[in-house]
């Protein structure tokens, strides 16, 4: 055998080299394995992975604000908060194209929800002003139609903004348009339009052009309808005001519509400048609120805290961050008051799991599958059913109550509340993961052999010193992943507290529910539940360390 | 059993019965008395009630009727743990979750013992079975041998009289066993403590044993000192299951001065030592030990009444031969002899003679 003696790489008995020989042996064995656990993972990976990444990422997203009033979050940044003055004309003038803009796309109301989490009242200032926000510039609006009724024909306005046929055009207002309106609904605007601004217009009147643009993209896109059978919106010819008051050059300018502009110029150098701040004010004093404007300046960044400073009680302004006033402070009491009941759920099933796993683990096996039948009967039964019968059983008409008062111990006229209160929850909770602390246990407990506690004794340790010294150290790692599995369960439990909980007995799953499906505040539903998830990655890293998780044994 | 109730008894058994589910008795009317410093061993197949005796002495079973004495004291009522008994379970049964120094102090810690005390007294039950340098080690870093010792050393570090072994040997391979049934023999004698050991592995019973108590059947079928035991054995079960045996079945045609005549199955008559047959015309089986059949005539004494055989089989096993005859109509008649420079080796399909003692020939009882 000449292997030993040759140098070089080993090669396999056809003369590939042994590495690559051995490597494409095991691949198919790994493909294989892949494509067995594949299913699992990738179910996992969207079911599981996917919508905690998605919470993750809620809990602190805060793009509406700056998506939806993109001019205005960004004249703001010159405000000064704590000046004591609402911001200037120009923030007003931003804000009335964005509203306009949010108005038509009816994204404004939505903005208001979002702000109204921070600042109460925000929503239905939005809401209102989002119905009036096209009177505003109604005059020098009225005057310019009264002046020419061309300003209503919906093909002069687009003959004036395409510059007639075979004028040269220029395509960038239209997507700038685009991008407006995909950053404000995220809706793809992708597709011929059939409007292009005219080159000569684009220059002329930027502003007008750009506002038409949008309008263009939306009728199209969203109303479906098409560019040239249609009046454009007020924005439009605000814009068209403002700038030929501004004092637009119109003397070079020969395409189409040039009377009509000229004309319009004229005319509005007589009139007097749309005040966007007073227009708003009349729409809602409000807007002259300082509160409002730092709401929004504070929360105009796309990514914000705020969710999670809600979640702890705290609030943001722009001092910084500051306790909630004492009326409002919840969300720690509620973490604490559900640690507190978890742990105090964990410490009432081991109680009364580690007798009953003991003894399952000492009978002979067929009463012991017996007796573990009526361990598990209550996971045959519906949790909403063994929920409602603790209802039945503790509620102050209830079994117990009953009972009592037969038996003379409670009287009739003070029957006890064990019902929607801590002690309710307590109790259903504990009932119902009492299985799983009680199964961990047992299969510990089963590989403990009794001769242990044979020889504990047979060494001179009376019955309750060789439990505790031999038996129960083994019996902990049962305990632990009992435990565990009982806390982790009952810190996020919903149902049992919702149903027997009271007011006094919910959990903060509870407050969690409520602003997933009522107050539809996301936000800070997704970060009270990623402080939850961090609250038990803490406390399983804690357990970790004091006990270790190798400790832990499921069997 | 002879020896039941003797004053000087340490332990004793008197008329102890035990049934587990009250129709069957697993142990049937034992009595047994053990003498202080005795290594006495319970040999059986499983099932023959060994380990309920043991585990009754240990307090983990009661009797169902009879009374337990140890010293003199019905200990009938006693929990195990007021009994001061030692013992070494098949397992070893060390606490997994307690290093080996803690597993020895655990029975001097539940004695209330003083920890200076405590030290040493593990220290010295450690030297003792040589495993002074492990004090600190979990038992499952120790291998199946140190366990042991380990287990042993938790039985005695707290002095007691009497120590109980089941099957402690069990677990180790053939070389260990050995070695450590020298060790626990020796550490037993030195230590002037009664032994009571059980074990279903005859080689061990018989070599460490002072005396051995063979079960079968919930009783004691002969307790006697290993050599009495495999020599004269007073049943054809201890016969059996002690050691080698060849056995031959026939009728008593002739009873005289300790000794009888046997007709055999195939018509021969031989003679042999009447130990378990009361009365001509009874059926019985004769017991012959392999190493005691000769077949050269040489070393056979004169007169010595011979019969046929037949060769079936030679196995060569280094020191001894082992040869499978036909004998009267019985084809499991084995013979072993020595590998001896001037010895024969049979082949296969030879006749031959054999031939024996008398005295080595045991006429018992037909199981």
């Amino acid at each position: 055998m000449s292997d030993t003696t040759q140098s070089g790489p080993v090669l396999a008995a056809d003369g590939t080299p042994l590495k690559k020989s051995l490597q494409k042996a095991l691949r198919a064995q790994k493909l294989r394995a892949l494509a067995l656990v594949a299913p699992l993972l990738i179910f996992v990976l969207v079911t599981f992975i996917a919508p905690i990444a998605d919470m993750l990422f809620r809990s602190v997203e805060n793009q509406i604000v700056s998506r939806t009033l993109q001019n205005t979050v960004v004249a703001l940044e010159d405000w000064d908060a704590e000046g004591g003055e609402a911001p200037g004309e120009a923030v007003y003038e931003a804000l009335y194209w964005d509203m306009f803009l949010a108005a038509e796309a009816k994204e404004h109301t939505r903005l208001g929800t979002r702000l109204n989490y921070e600042q109460t009242g925000v929503s239905s200032l939005f809401r209102g002003t989002g119905r009036g926000v096209d009177d505003i510039g109604e005059d020098q609006i009225d005057a310019l139609e009264d002046l020419n009724e061309a300003w209503e024909e919906e093909s002069f306005w687009y003959e004036l903004m395409t510059g007639g046929d075979g004028a040269a055009k220029d395509g960038s207002q239209l997507s700038a348009a685009r991008e407006r309106l995909s950053t404000l609904t995220t809706d793809s605007y992708r597709g011929n339009v059939g409007f292009e601004p005219g080159a000569e217009i684009s220059a002329l009147l930027p502003r007008t052009v750009s506002e038409y643009a949008t309008f263009a993209v939306y009728t199209v896109f969203v109303e479906e309808d098409v560019v040239a059978e249609e009046e454009p919106w007020e924005a439009v010819k605000v814009a068209l005001i403002e700038e030929l008051k501004a004092g637009a050059d119109l003397s070079g300018y020969s395409g189409p519509g040039a009377e009509e502009l000229r004309a319009a110029q004229e005319m509005l150098a007589d009139q007097p400048d749309i005040d966007y701040k007073a227009a708003f004010l009349k729409e809602d004093k409000d807007w002259g609120s300082i509160p409002v404007w730092q709401t929004i300046k504070t929360y105009s960044p796309p990514f914000t805290s705020g969710y999670f400073l809600n979640a702890v009680d705290l609030q943001k302004t722009v001092d910084g961050v500051e306790a909630r006033p004492e009326t409002q402070q919840i969300y720690i009491m509620l973490f604490q008051r559900t640690l507190f009941m978890s742990l105090v759920i964990m410490g009432s099933c081991i109680l009364l799991g580690y007798p009953i796993a003991w003894i399952l683990a000492n009978l002979p096996v067929r009463t012991a599958n017996l007796l573990l039948i009526l361990v598990l009967l209550p996971f045959w039964t519906s949790l909403l059913v063994r929920t409602s019968a603790w209802k039945v059983m503790l509620q102050q008409q209830g079994v117990i109550n009953d009972v009592l008062v037969w038996l003379g111990m409670v009287a009739d006229e003070s029957r006890l509340v064990m019902i929607n209160n801590q002690f309710g929850t307590i109790v259903a909770m504990t009932h119902i993961l009492l299985p799983f602390m009680i199964l961990p246990m047992y299969s510990v407990m089963q590989t403990i052999p009794p001769t242990y506690l044979r020889a504990a004794k047979s060494l001179g340790a009376t019955n309750w010193t060789a439990f505790w010294r031999v038996y129960f150290p083994q019996s902990v790692p049962g305990i632990g992943a009992g435990s565990i599995l009982v806390f982790i369960l009952a810190i996020g439990y919903y149902i049992t507290p919702e149903i027997v909980g009271g007011t006094t007995g919910t959990f903060i799953s509870n407050r969690i529910a409520y602003h997933i499906s009522s107050s539809l505040n996301w936000g800070l539903a997704a970060a009270l539940g990623s402080i939850l998830l961090a609250a038990v990655l803490i406390l399983y890293w804690a357990y970790d360390k004091i006990v270790g998780i190798d400790n832990v044994k499921l069997g | 059993m002879t020896d039941s109730q003797s004053s000087d008894a340490f332990v004793a058994f008197d008329r102890v019965q035990k049934s587990y589910d009250g129709e069957t008795l697993v142990v049937k009317d034992l009595n047994l008395s053990i003498p202080k410093g005795e290594f006495l061993t319970m040999l059986g197949p499983s099932g023959s009630g060994k380990t309920t005796c043991l585990m009754m002495l240990a307090g983990f079973e009661t009797a169902t009727h009879g009374k337990i004495l140890l010293d003199g004291v019905s200990i009938n009522n006693i929990p195990p743990h007021k009994r001061g008994i030692g013992m070494v379970f098949q397992n070893y049964a060390l606490f997994p979750h307690m290093t080996v120094a803690e597993n020895l102090s655990f029975p001097l810690e539940v004695r209330k013992i003083g920890k200076s005390d405590r030290e040493a007294k593990v220290k010295r039950a450690l030297d003792m079975v040589q495993m002074g340098n492990f004090g600190g080690r979990r038992p499952a870093q120790l291998s199946g041998g140190q366990q042991q010792r380990i287990a042993l050393a938790r039985a005695l570090v707290f002095e007691p009289e009497l120590v109980l072994m089941d099957e402690p040997l069990g677990a180790l391979d053939k070389q260990l066993r050995e070695h450590m049934q020298f060790e626990i023999t020796n550490l037993a004698h030195d230590l002037g403590i009664t032994t009571v050991y059980v074990t279903h592995d005859q080689t061990e019973a018989l070599t460490m044993s002072d005396r051995v108590a063979v079960f079968d059947d919930g009783r004691i079928q002969q307790i006697d000192a290993p050599d009495t035991l495999y020599e004269s054995p007073t049943n054809s079960f201890v016969a059996q299951f002690i050691g080698e045996n060849n056995t031959l079945s026939g009728v008593v045609k002739k009873m005289s001065d300790g000794f009888c005549q046997v007709e055999l199955d195939d018509g021969e008559v031989i003679d042999c030592k009447a130990v378990n047959v009361s009365e001509v015309g009874e059926r019985t089986q004769v017991s012959i030990r392999p190493e005691r059949v000769e077949y050269d005539k040489s070393r056979l004494k004169s007169g010595t009444h011979t019969i046929k055989a037949e060769v079936l089989e030679f196995v060569y096993m280094g020191d001894i031969f082992r040869t499978k005859l036909r004998v009267a109509g019985n084809d499991d008649f084995v013979i072993k002899t020595r590998n001896a420079p001037d010895q024969r080796r049979l082949k296969p399909g030879e006749t031959i003679e054999i031939g024996w003692l008398p005295e080595d020939c045991r006429a018992l009882d037909a199981r």
